[in-house]
């Protein structure tokens, strides 16, 4: 609770400084906050408590989730340093939205109530509708926010009807309640309708199929900080809220329910894989890259409590995997209109530790041993195997074959020498360059020691 | 004290590390003495275990799922560590002809690969050894990608095709790995080779793992990568995929894959045992009709490893003891064959047979060195190949008398090739081209492998002993 109390502040702190004419201090200072709100967040890590009601709670998983999305905010943070700084003056702005994000997936996996997820989900979406649209210039900017905002909004619409139907199944919004009455009381029809309509809001803000169309446009379109946010931070705020709600009704959903959901699992990975071969764009590239990750982190969902770790570890590996590699994307279109992949041709050539970070965050999506993504993948389908699903894994296993190839695609181009244009340079850029070798670093470090993640649950 | 065999991984590596950061003129020779280091310890550490002390190196590593990096040495890994570590400064050795660019990182490549190599040919941990079994794959493709020949279109083409290929395998071996783990809780081979399988799972499980060790050996008709992948390849890339990385698909047949899937259902162990021997037979067809000497020689080394691969799936102690000789014995012949091609493709810049002939009479020693690998090659007696390949032939007739009797076309076949490139490549009239006589380096790199090759032969105890 302190660390949504410190994020609030944080976030009208940064309005205030820059009320009060101190705009250069704006970025350190939420990087030095952010770093005290973790800090917050970690005292909290053995204590059990409920806030309000009822509408936050906190205990160990939700402490480990929303220290993971301080830390990739802190990330974005550091990066919008560097990439708004012919904007500057509106410095306060992004950041402060950022802290909103934050506070956004804060509640996504804190809250103890229905409302509180709804919240939470609507200060999440409603920044990031204006952060796709933020580059008022640039059309595909204003097409992405307004395709984003459409379509979210259709997206919340349908977890609110869902809501109230559960509502109007349980006669609650508090989840230890819907708990209690969907495992002791027969529930009418309409609660499941409930949690489907929910179910459709959900897959589409962790863009699974059949509800992953709006992804590549929108990250195409937005800023290109804005796309390392949507698909590092908001991907994994969505997949935490997902867990959190699947562990109350996945239970209470009829016997076959868990096909359906493979069956999703199974054709976003298809899709995810198959669809990112033929991208030039990297932006759509990795767009459909995080959908097939949705896919993989759905299936992690799917297999319940047991795979928690599992399924935190896996996010742990992706979303800094993203963070690698956005940087070094950053690096690399830093003046470019567009974001195409035949930009990092030759990118070796000039910044060969930059080109083999890149290469290593796709490596380790693409799950090659030693890097945090092949734990991730080995953990999920040792528990997939272990409770019977052998056709997911053997689908998982062979979309993740076809996903070297567009994985090597990106670091193959990066690799050639004999056309890369020679009068091409490259921007240094400090904060770009050392967010990538950090997020890295630690990507490196948690695939050698698997244990500092699995084992604190 | 006895020494550690983790000590050859640690080395390995701090040489890549010391390779990378030198400039490109030390960069070889670091890289030489880094495995002849290693070359030394290696026979230390023979001997060491053959004196009974206790050379392994076990360590848990992650609790939950239980994985340890248990590196553990007995005769079949010693072997293949020694083939490793006394092959690679051969090779290093063998690359000097040719200047490559930016050598340095081609050489931490290289050591690296050999570190990844030789810790799949030493962890007992399913899971170690799966992530050493990929690590030895992406040095692999860099280096075939960006030293190969060719054009850039072609040999990416080329170099992707083959990641993906065997990536794509050894997933499925993963996919083998996770699904034992779930029935025996661990990854350690003492635990997997003792788990009890029914043949349904059984079959799943050796089938996951044909998949992977059929593409890297290769078997037919997992094979079309191969003689692409070999041609496309630097000379350095060629001899390391061959000489060494294959075998990493062989060795985990005796060591994986037969003593935990060995319950498989009769018909799909007799199957693949036939898919080896045709694959023999169409290899050493395709050789009769290469020209390029490069593609030869990797349709015959197909044959050969045909011919490993069926003596290990036999099962029986003969094929097994036959698959380790002629492991190494292939191991050194297929380095000495591809640096005689690429010492012919030094002087004559092509690789075309009919752009060759007459070296006899300008290079009499070449020719001699040419002639002595040819015929352990072949398997004539007295030479080293003679050895495995008898072996594995006598394992296979103790099976099926049939498989032996299609299996030995290959032998005919072998010499027939062998011989006919080697008359049209070597013999025949003078060439008008100038063909210079092998100078000192090349001298000791052929010298070596013939006294290997020879050495064996007529006195094979020295190695049969780590095993038998």
């Amino acid at each position: 609770m302190s660390t949504l109390i410190a994020l609030a502040s944080l976030a009208v702190l940064i309005l205030v400084l820059e009320i009060i004419n101190l705009r250069k201090t704006i970025v350190p200072l939420t990087l030095i906050g952010l770093l005290v709100a973790l800090g917050f967040n970690i005292c909290d890590f053995n204590t059990i408590d409920s806030f309000y009601n009822n509408m936050i709670v906190v205990n160990k998983t939700t402490t480990q989730f929303s220290s993971l999305f301080i830390v990739l905010t802190f990330f974005i943070v550091a990066l919008g340093q560097s990439f708004y700084k012919e904007q500057y003056d509106k410095i306060s702005d992004y950041t402060s939205l950022k802290i909103f994000l934050l506070i956004g997936a804060y509640c996504m996996v804190a809250f103890g109530n229905m409302v509180m997820f709804f919240l939470g989900l609507e200060i999440l979406s409603i920044t990031l509708y204006i952060l796709a649209g933020s580059d008022r210039t640039n059309i595909k900017s204003n097409e992405a926010g307004m395709k984003y905002f459409l379509m979210g909004s259709f997206a919340s619409g349908f977890i609110l009807f869902g809501i109230a139907l559960i509502y109007g199944a349980t006669a609650s919004f508090d989840l230890d309640q819907i708990q209690l009455a969907s495992s002791q009381l027969a529930m009418p029809k309409w609660f499941i309708v409930g949690f489907v309509l929910l179910l459709v809001g959900l897959l589409f803000k962790i863009a699974a199929f059949p509800f992953h169309f709006w992804a590549p446009d929108v990250y195409q379109g937005s800023p290109l900080l804005t796309t390392t946010t949507m698909s590092t931070l908001a991907k994994v705020a969505a997949v935490a809220a997902f867990y959190k709600l699947s562990l109350v009704f996945f239970p209470a959903m009829p016997a076959n329910f868990s096909n359906l959901i493979a069956f999703l699992i199974i054709v976003t990975l298809i899709v995810g894989n198959v669809m990112a071969l033929k991208q030039n764009n990297i932006k759509r590239l990795m767009a459909y890259s995080g959908i097939s990750h949705a896919g993989f982190m759905l299936m992690a969902i799917l297999l319940g409590k047991q795979a928690e770790p599992h399924l935190f570890y896996y996010m742990v590996a992706y979303a800094i995997a993203g963070i690698a590699a956005f940087s070094v994307i950053l690096y690399v279109c830093q003046d470019k209109k567009e974001e195409l992949v035949i930009h990092f041709r030759g990118f070796a050539k000039h910044k060969p530790v930059l080109a083999v970070t890149l290469s290593l965050a796709l490596l380790s999506m693409a799950g090659i041993p030693i890097l945090a993504g092949f734990f991730g993948k080995l953990f999920l389908f040792t528990q997939a195997l272990n409770q019977g699903y052998y056709v997911m894994v053997v689908i998982a296993v062979i979309t993740s074959i076809i996903s070297i190839y567009y994985y090597f695609k990106v670091i193959i181009v990066m690799f050639t020498y004999k056309n890369a244009d020679a009068t091409t340079t490259y921007q240094k850029n400090f904060i770009y360059s050392t967010v990538a070798i950090i997020a890295i670093v630690i990507n490196l470090i948690i695939g050698f020691c698997p244990s500092l993640i699995i084992d604190l649950f | 004290m006895a020494m550690n065999c983790i000590l050859i991984l640690l080395i390995y590596i701090l040489g890549a590390g010391a390779t990378l950061a030198s400039n490109a003129k030390n960069a070889g020779k670091i890289a030489l003495v880094t495995s002849l280091i290693n070359a030394v310890i290696a026979l230390i550490l023979t001997a060491d275990y053959l004196n009974g002390s206790d050379i392994s190196f076990v360590q848990q590593w992650i609790s939950n799922p239980n994985i340890s990096l248990s590196f553990v040495v007995d005769g079949l890994s010693l072997t293949m560590l020694l083939l490793t570590t006394l092959l690679l400064p051969i090779i290093i050795l063998a690359s000097f002809n040719t200047l490559y660019s930016k050598a340095n990182q081609l050489y931490a490549l290289v050591l690296f690969m050999a570190f990844a190599m030789a810790g799949t040919f030493l962890a007992q941990d399913g899971l170690v050894y799966y992530i050493c079994w990929e690590l030895a794959l992406l040095p692999i493709f860099f280096i075939g990608l960006l030293w190969g020949s060719d054009e850039w279109k072609v040999r990416k083409r080329v170099m992707v095709t083959f990641f993906i290929y065997t990536f794509a395998g050894s997933l499925f071996m993963l996919a083998a790995f996770a699904y034992l783990y779930t029935k025996t809780g661990s990854f350690a081979w003492t635990d997997l080779s003792k788990a009890i399988l029914t043949t349904k799972e059984a079959n799943y499980i050796f089938l996951a793992f044909f998949l992977a060790y059929g593409i890297k050996i290769p078997v037919f008709p997992l094979h079309t990568w191969q003689a692409n992948t070999y041609e496309k390849s630097p000379t350095i890339g060629t001899m390391l995929l061959s000489g060494i990385m294959l075998k990493m698909g062989l060795y985990s047949i005796l060591r994986w894959q037969m003593p935990i899937a060995g319950n498989v259902s009769e018909n799909i162990l007799k199957t693949v045992i036939v898919l080896c021997i045709i694959g023999i037979i169409y290899a050493s067809l395709i050789a009769l009709r290469s020209e390029n000497i490069k593609r030869l020689l990797a349709y015959s080394s197909m044959a050969h490893v045909g011919l490993i691969a069926a003596g290990a799936y036999i099962g029986n102690t003969t094929g097994y003891q036959g698959a380790i000789i002629q492991m190494v014995a292939h191991g050194f012949v297929v380095v000495g064959l591809f640096y005689l091609a690429d010492i012919i493709h030094n002087r004559y810049d092509s690789y075309l047979i009919k752009d060759m002939g007459g070296i006899r009479s300008q290079a009499p020693k070449f020719t001699t060195f040419f002639l002595i690998i040819l015929f352990a090659s072949i398997g004539l007696p007295g030479t080293f190949g003679f050895i495995g390949e008898f072996t594995l032939l006598f394992a296979l007739s103790e099976k099926e008398l049939l498989y032996a009797v299609f299996a030995g076309t290959s032998i005919i076949l072998g010499a027939y090739y062998m011989l006919k490139m080697f008359q049209n490549a070597v013999l025949g009239s003078p060439n008008t081209k100038v063909f210079s006589e092998v100078t000192t380096k090349e001298y000791v790199v052929l010298g070596i492998i013939c006294v290997v090759l020879i050495g064996l032969g007529i006195y094979p105890k020295l190695l049969t002993d780590l095993f038998i």
